[in-house]
């Protein structure tokens, strides 16, 4: 699972939904693994915005990744002379080549795990929580 | 300027939308000035070369893009038709290499016929090189003939601009896939539906029931980046080697695979918000794979299950959450509520739907405020048909809030095929106007 995945998702359950804790979910025992992608910058232009910043500086910080900047570079900062910056490439690996192999995904608020495996997550939930 | 699109002749009822959806994609100004579904010659204004290679360069049902030069129901027509049209362009052409040939759709000609007709358009003076490959030039006579006529009806010449993007249908095709199960849709139409979707470059696209990754990988194809999930593991995972993440790889296409999870749409993961530009899915109709969400089918306790050593069942290795049946048109409108709330202005949701032949099973296409309906495509079979349709997210500024849902009432049952009047035709068999079944 790679990092930009994790800030779209939440807990599955539907009475975590309208609480904020619920997101995002907190990796634990997480095996990462850094693979190669090509680049695409004008997907990280697109997608940027709709990423929830606060969200992966936190979890920037969980995995013991480099801190991030304190706010969300802007599309000006993606480019330079209209190639990619540093900055672009930057989040591209940490976005799309940081991938989490195995581990838990857990809810802030009702403590639920999912699991990842060959990293692929499992967010099906047993009948009692559904 | 007037273009011929030579369109292919399968699927027809998706040619016309899937043109006036890479018109809209490419932001092109179209005009259709003659369309039937029973020809494979299409007539249509556009601003521009520029526009016509544009369209055509990533139709699946057209094999290509002509500048029309001239129509008619004869050979003397056609001939005054060119000449009128197209006289002041002759010289340009006088001295580059090129070539005719001749189409001929439900007729043809003998090879010595075929020659004379390319040689009655001398007057045009051309006299370069003849070239059969990669002339500057190539002419196409286009004969459309009636079922079983000795002479055909129309003619148009055309020069050529574009060839289509249709060769990924042969590139895609499941037959030299490495991962594929009987659910995985075939190549040529999952690929319109990525066209109808607007796939393309930088754009972020999911497919909820994604199975093998037709969807996702018709998607990439076009340069989106593709997003999936299922609720059985299994078929994301594979078996070894072959399994999603290998068919990226099979086309080159890994670095625009985002992600699979395992999921149910019913409890989705993933948080609300307007982050997608496209959702393209073809939903469990309840009839082969049986159209399940999570959940138990009986009465339950609503307490974790606990077993007899003392653990929680759910926590176990391998534990396998239980589902119960689900009805197809709930999951249409959950589907269209889900689209709505996530994707982004404009954005669009391409699915799949089954309609029976017989009307007492017809199913209601399903509609939302926020979804305008662009196009319901048919794809008939023998004794059913499916629908692929089209939405477009509103903005929000013309979303009608105030229009109330349309209230469903879901047929109430615990069975599959209670809840799925579909499933429980397509068992049955279809009934005939005698009334006698067949299977």
């Amino acid at each position: 699972m790679k990092l930009l995945t994790l800030n779209f998702l939440t807990c599955a359950r539907k009475a975590c939904k309208t609480s904020a804790a619920s997101f995002p979910l907190h990796p634990r025992d997480a095996e990462l693994e850094q693979i190669e992608v090509d680049l695409n910058p004008l997907f990280i232009q697109n997608v940027l915005p709709r990423v929830e910043w606060d969200a992966l500086k936190s979890l920037s910080s969980e995995l013991g990744l480099p801190n991030l900047p304190d706010q969300c570079p802007d599309a000006a900062e993606l480019t330079s002379d209209d190639e990619p910056s540093q900055t672009l490439k930057d989040l591209h690996t940490l976005l799309l080549e940081t991938t989490i192999q195995s581990g838990k995904l857990v809810c802030g608020n009702c403590g639920h795990e999912y699991a990842i495996k060959e990293g692929i997550a499992n967010f099906l939930l047993p009948s009692h929580l559904v | 300027m007037d273009y011929l699109v030579r369109l292919v002749q399968v699927h027809e009822s998706f040619r016309k939308p899937e043109l006036e959806a890479l018109a809209a994609l490419a932001n092109i100004n179209i005009e259709f000035l003659a369309y039937a579904d029973e020809s494979p010659f299409c007539i249509l204004r556009l601003q521009s070369e520029a526009a016509a290679r544009s369209l055509i360069a990533r139709s699946i049902l057209s094999q290509g893009i002509y500048e029309l030069w001239g129509s008619g129901i004869d050979y003397p027509s056609l001939h005054a038709d060119v000449t009128a049209r197209t006289k002041v362009q002759w010289r340009q052409y006088q001295d580059c290499s090129f070539r005719f040939t001749l189409d001929g759709f439900q007729g043809k000609r003998s090879p010595s016929s075929q020659r004379d007709v390319m040689e009655s358009f001398q007057y045009m003076g051309f006299d370069g090189p003849i070239q059969m490959n990669d002339a500057d030039l190539s002419m196409c006579i286009f004969e459309e003939y009636e079922r079983k006529a000795r002479t055909p009806k129309m003619l148009y010449l055309g020069r050529l601009i574009a060839s289509s993007g249709r060769r990924a249908k042969a590139t895609y095709d499941l037959k030299k896939r490495r991962y594929i199960s009987t659910t995985s849709m075939d190549s040529e139409l999952a690929l319109v539906t990525a066209n109808m979707a607007h796939a393309a470059p930088g754009r972020l696209f999911y497919d909820p029931f994604m199975g093998t990754g037709s969807f996702p990988i018709a998607c990439a194809h076009f340069g989106a980046v593709a997003l999936g999930s299922d609720i059985d593991g299994r078929s994301i995972r594979g078996k070894k080697d072959r399994d999603v993440v290998s068919n990226f790889v099979q086309y080159g296409i890994a670095g625009r695979y985002l992600d699979s999870f395992v999921s149910d749409l019913t409890h989705t993961p993933l948080r609300t918000a307007r982050y997608l530009d496209g959702v393209v899915c073809d939903p469990p109709y309840g009839v082969r794979e049986g159209l399940k969400v999570l959940g138990s089918a009986k009465a339950e306790s609503g307490k974790a299950v606990v077993l007899n050593n003392g653990e929680l069942a759910h926590l176990q290795e391998g534990f396998v959450p239980p589902k119960r049946p689900y009805s197809f048109e709930a999951m249409l409108d959950d589907i269209l509520d889900f689209a709505a709330s996530m994707l982004v202005e404009n954005g669009r949701l391409a699915m799949w739907m089954p309609t029976a032949n017989d009307d007492d099973v017809e199913l209601a296409i399903p509609s939302h405020p926020s979804l305008e309906l662009v196009s319901v495509c048919v794809q008939a079979f023998n004794k059913w048909s499916r629908r692929l349709l089209t939405y477009r997210r509103l903005p929000d500024a013309q979303v009608d809030s105030t229009a109330p849902r349309p209230q469903r009432t879901y047929v109430a049952g615990a069975t599959a095929d209670e809840l799925n009047s579909f499933r429980r035709k397509y068992f049955e068999g279809f009934k005939n106007a005698s009334g006698t079944s067949t299977p």
